[in-house]
């Protein structure tokens, strides 16, 4: 054990105030009676219920979880399919440099790929509204789906899938009545990774959204920029926990599932002297 | 029991249910099979026996179709096997490593090949029954992989490959991690399935009494070869090279020069001894260089000089390794060689006849040692 010294926990306490504190400050006014932000006027949840009386921000919670949803399971979707190609395909032509190409995303500004995807829209004639904004985030989101469902199927045993094959599986059977539900924690974990990446997204959307779909980070960005409203405070109060229940959840499944397979797997093959 | 001897690789008029033909393997520029051509017969235990990485693995992955023939061909039934995917073969594999599907129980397990064949419901559920209680595993059907043992699994394994009732079923080490008596009854319950089933078994193993025990013939190779292949009574009594007799079961090798004498040949080993004599049917011509090959079990351990042996020599006990059931002697001739003989222990340790530094007489026939070609 490592002591307890002061300055640990010193720098520990300013490390977390320094990240929470602004939170903390937003939930508490969320729940504040009085209209002026600044002022504290008691305890009330009376901004939750104008919150829902608020038909444009309800409007925009509706595209943005529905974007969210389609995104994210086509993100899944396509990220396990190039995640399973990439580790599985053998060495094909090029194969390095798409691996490479599939995680330049992620460190890609979002601004740029933002823009560019405007510009894809605009050259192809795309009309944007909540379309281009689902197609926008399956973009960006499957690389991070694609990297969690790539690192668990390095360490899958091959022999599984052979097996299945020897079985009298096709390759595609194979995959969907092995490979698939052995993975399956490690997609849902990417699935909730891109949810949560697609409910956040403020400069994607705004490159994409257009007038038929506006998402709650632009609503909210718009309308702060016309003053702090206490309904603003308890919108992003519900989002952040939205947002901490699925990272939560998407990290326990993910652990948990792994904890357990690789010990199931680990038993299930046998121990060799 | 009068039965003929199932023997159909000396019968000109059987066909082979696996052909290899001049099949070579590269990884790279790596030769992992060397132009191998081997026929195996149905009905057949045929045993796989070498080194660690002589490719073993290698031709069994090909017969299942998990890896590509680089040249050559391999027919099974007749048929070409080149470009006909695993899923298209009647062959099933038992894996090194199990492989059984960890988010299935294991009748699930047992049962994956026979849905994959749409077989009516019914009939795969008495087909899973008759799996487990074939391998005795009827209490954990309903249990997950990773709930029972090792020696279980390899059951299921086991159960999974045989359910299908393939004609051809691959054992890569199949009971390499069990300890010994469970190896036994397994090994017992193999050869029931086989002889019940008519299946066609190759495995590989790196057991030599396995080999031994279950094989109708044994394969032994060498970095990519098959150096001989012969029933496990031949292989061990009649191996064809020095290699073969000493990978399987423990040898003594004498070099020397043989010149014919007879019906077999004298062999010359160390100045001022006696030749050794050696009835054999190997020819390596009137006067070649050579191997004595001479089981120690073959060896007799005397006190005195025996007066009938067709060969003795003197020697000097340096070691001796006690079995239980037997003794092996380290005796030291004249000239430094080294030699084993083994005797069975009919009496109790502390009267054994010999001890260490005694000096005493090994003697052995004349057709117990084998003549090779150095
Ligand atoms: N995918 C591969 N790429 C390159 N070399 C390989 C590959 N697979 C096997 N080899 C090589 O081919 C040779 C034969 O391998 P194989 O697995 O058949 O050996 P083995 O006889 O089964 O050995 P063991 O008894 O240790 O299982 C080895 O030298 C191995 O290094
Ligand atoms: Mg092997």
């Amino acid at each position: 054990m490592r002591r307890f010294t002061w300055f640990n926990a010193t720098s520990l306490t300013l490390g977390f105030v320094f990240l929470y504190l602004p939170m903390v400050i937003l939930v508490i006014y969320s729940f504040n009676a009085s209209k002026l932000v600044t002022v504290w006027a008691g305890f009330s949840t009376k901004w939750y219920g104008t919150l829902f009386q608020n038909e444009a921000f309800l409007d925009a919670a509706w595209v943005t979880i529905k974007v969210a949803v389609v995104s994210s399971t086509f993100a899944a979707v396509l990220g396990t399919m190039a995640a399973y190609v990439l580790v599985r395909g053998g060495r094909f032509m090029g194969r390095t440099l798409f691996s490479g190409m599939i995680y330049a995303p992620l460190v890609m500004p979002e601004v740029i790929t933002g823009l560019s995807l405007l510009l894809l829209f605009i050259g192809i004639g795309f009309d944007r509204g909540m379309m281009t904004i689902i197609l926008a985030h399956t973009t960006f989101s499957m690389c991070y789906v694609s990297v969690v469902v790539s690192s668990r199927l390095v360490s899958f045993d091959r022999s599984l899938e052979e097996a299945a094959l020897d079985l009298g599986c096709s390759p595609f059977e194979a995959f969907r009545l092995v490979t698939l539900p052995v993975i399956a924690p490690a997609v849902i974990s990417g699935w909730l990774l891109a949810f949560t990446l697609s409910l956040d997204d403020l400069v994607i959307a705004s490159f994409t959204s257009g007038p038929s779909a506006t998402t709650l980070p632009i609503k909210i960005y718009s309308a702060v920029r016309l003053g702090v409203s206490p309904e603003i405070n308890a919108l992003s109060t519900m989002m952040i926990s939205i947002v901490t229940v699925g990272v939560i959840s998407a990290s326990l499944i993910s652990k948990r599932a792994a904890v357990r397979q690789q010990r199931e797997e680990r038993a299930a093959e046998r121990i060799d002297d | 029991m009068a039965e003929t001897a199932f023997a159909p690789w000396n019968d000109e008029s059987a066909t082979p249910l696996i052909q290899f033909k001049n099949v070579t393997k590269r990884y790279g520029d790596f030769v992992a099979i060397d132009n191998l051509t081997q026929d195996i017969y149905a009905e057949e235990f045929f045993a796989l026996l070498g080194p660690s990485g002589c490719g073993k693995t290698t031709m069994m992955r090909m017969l299942g179709g998990f890896e590509t023939v680089t040249e050559g061909q391999i027919l099974i039934a007749g048929q070409d096997m080149n470009n006909v995917p695993p899923n298209k073969r009647a062959v099933n594999m038992m894996f090194q490593s199990y492989a059984l599907f960890p988010h299935l129980t294991i009748s699930e397990n047992i049962a994956f090949g026979l849905k994959r064949e749409g077989k009516p419901k019914p009939e795969i559920d008495a087909r899973v029954d008759e799996m487990l209680r074939l391998t005795r595993l009827e209490k954990f059907a309903k249990r997950k992989p990773h709930q029972i043992s090792g020696g279980q699994r390899q059951r299921v394994a086991l159960a999974r490959s045989l359910a299908k009732a393939p004609k051809l079923l691959l054992l890569d080490e199949p009971l390499g991690a069990l300890d010994k008596k469970l190896r036994q009854d397994t090994q017992f319950e193999l050869m029931d399935i086989q002889e019940k089933t008519g299946t066609t078994f190759v495995i590989v193993t790196h057991d030599q009494e396995e080999a031994m025990t279950v094989a109708s013939r044994v394969a032994v190779m060498d970095e990519g070869q098959i150096i001989q292949v012969a029933t496990p009574a031949d292989i061990y009594e009649r191996p064809n090279s020095v290699y073969v007799a000493d990978f399987i079961g423990d040898v003594n090798i004498i070099n020397g020069h043989a010149t014919r004498a007879g019906d077999g040949y004298d062999v010359t080993y160390a100045e001022g001894t006696a030749p050794l004599h050696a009835k054999t049917s190997n020819d390596l011509g009137n006067s070649a260089k050579c191997a004595l090959a001479i089981r120690p079990e073959k060896v007799s351990i005397t006190a005195q000089k025996p007066s009938k042996a067709a060969n003795t020599v003197k020697g000097k006990i340096i070691d001796i390794a006690y079995l239980g059931n037997l003794s092996t002697y380290h005796v030291e001739l004249a000239n430094g060689q080294m030699m084993k003989a083994q005797a069975a222990n009919t009496r109790r340790l502390e009267r054994r006849a010999f001890t260490w530094e005694d000096s005493v007489w090994l003697s052995w026939t004349d057709t117990a040692a084998i003549v090779l070609e150095a």
